[in-house]
């Protein structure tokens, strides 16, 4: 029993080290943001990494994410006699939910467990420290580009997932099952509201890719520097950003949507 | 540098596709196309019970829509409840003794406001009253009275 509780103790005392010290690295990230705008081209870069290289699992997600929205809606919605429901069923879900989380947990896996490993890796080979060596901070020159990048990416895949996610669903919708088009558009133009529903999604996306950043950034840049430890740092980027993703992801909904 | 230059482009692409992804969910997508503000006139109109009309209700005249509910209140002195609509101003000829009724599109759709041309030659002017109109049908209310009926025939 006092094993236990030594046990206890010690791993919540590392934990809240831990944060302390993610808390202070973000303190960090965001005082180099001022020394970016000097330099945009090491942001465009990882805006190429992070932002472009996803943007193809973003988009073939979102056209399938839309497209069994759309079928499985519509044997719902078939029984009720409200098939018309369809276009702001499906643009609602992907608008307020779908768009930001999917596309947050898909950007958790793709990009943010490929910067964790590439921070690891530099950590590993010992160039954040050659860097330092040569009065480079490299927080400022690694860290905070490849941050705002991310803040930056997300919002814009978050929007492409529900664009393209609404056109699948149409497709299936009218196309297949064949819902009448005017009615998909003019039900989901009149229940969709822009600030309640898009201005608030994009928020969302914002928050996911500010926690999923740096979520990522951190473990990589705390990593054990062996391959071990970067193997299991980027584990645990994708395992945390999952679950910060969903957690916040009630608590800003509640916040959103809470007083309809 | 030919390397980067296409980075560029496909972050350009890449950054153009998602602000077109936000333009069409905020104006194909939203409600936002139809707050562009066309030339509106007010006009109101009190009815005995407007049901669950909600603002931003359609306005319809023959089926078609012209215009919007912006505001509904109650009169402490009549007891009526006093809707403000918003016609578009394309639509100025309606006469002075239009009829406006509230009906329910469908069986359980959402409620709007019907306008029914009268006969006057007079059309109604911005902040015009509306004389003649007809209340909300309350399902509770109509289905209590078939059964109150039904009940009375039988004895």
């Amino acid at each position: 029993m006092p094993a236990f509780l030594e046990y206890l103790g010690h791993s919540t005392r590392i934990s809240f080290t831990k944060l302390g010290r993610a808390s202070y690295f973000l303190v960090q990230i965001l005082a180099g943001i001022f020394s970016l705008l000097a330099r945009p081209r090491l942001l465009l870069k990882q805006l190429y990494s992070v932002g472009v290289l996803s943007f193809l699992i973003i988009t073939i997600s979102g056209l399938f994410v839309g497209m069994v929205l759309s079928l499985q809606g519509y044997y719902t919605l078939s029984d009720f006699g409200a098939e018309e429901s369809l276009g702001v069923m499906v643009a609602a879900s992907l608008v307020r939910e779908l768009g930001p989380v999917v596309s947050g947990l898909l950007f958790a896996g793709r990009a943010g467990s490929a910067l964790t490993a590439e921070i690891g890796l530099m950590k590993a080979t010992e160039q954040l420290s050659g860097m330092e060596m040569m009065a480079i901070d490299p927080i400022r020159r690694i860290i905070t580009p490849r941050f705002v990048a991310g803040l930056i990416s997300m919002p814009l895949l978050a929007a492409l997932f529900s664009a393209v996610g609404i056109i699948g669903g149409q497709m299936v919708g009218c196309g297949l099952l064949g819902v009448d088009e005017g009615a998909f558009w003019s039900q989901m133009q009149s229940g969709i509201d822009f600030k309640d529903d898009i201005i608030n999604g994009v928020i969302k996306s914002l928050v996911f890719g500010f926690v999923s950043s740096w979520i990522a950034l951190f473990e990589g840049y705390d990593a054990i520097p062996t391959s071990e430890g970067v193997s299991r740092a980027t584990t645990r980027t994708v395992v945390n950003s999952a679950f910060s993703i969903l957690g916040l992801d009630f608590i800003l909904t509640a916040l959103m949507f809470g007083e309809h | 540098m030919q390397h980067t230059s296409t980075q560029d482009t496909l972050v350009g692409l890449f950054v153009a596709s998602g602000i077109i992804g936000l333009f069409f969910l905020a104006m194909q997508v939203s409600n936002l196309s139809s707050f562009v503000s066309e030339d509106s006139y007010t006009i109101t109109a009190r009815f005995g019970n407007s049901g669950g009309l909600k603002i931003k209700s359609p306005v319809s005249a023959a089926g078609v829509k012209i215009g919007r509910v912006t505001a509904i209140s109650f009169d402490q002195k009549s007891f009526e409840s006093v809707v403000k609509m918003n016609i578009n101003s394309k639509y100025n000829a309606l006469p002075d003794d239009t009829t406006a009724s509230i009906f329910t599109a469908g069986l359980l759709g959402e409620q709007y406001v019907n306008l029914d041309a009268g006969g006057s030659e007079t059309p109604l002017k911005n902040n015009g009253k509306i004389e003649i109109t007809q209340s909300a049908i309350i399902l509770e209310k109509a289905l209590g009275q078939f059964l109150f009926k039904s009940a009375e025939e039988k004895k």
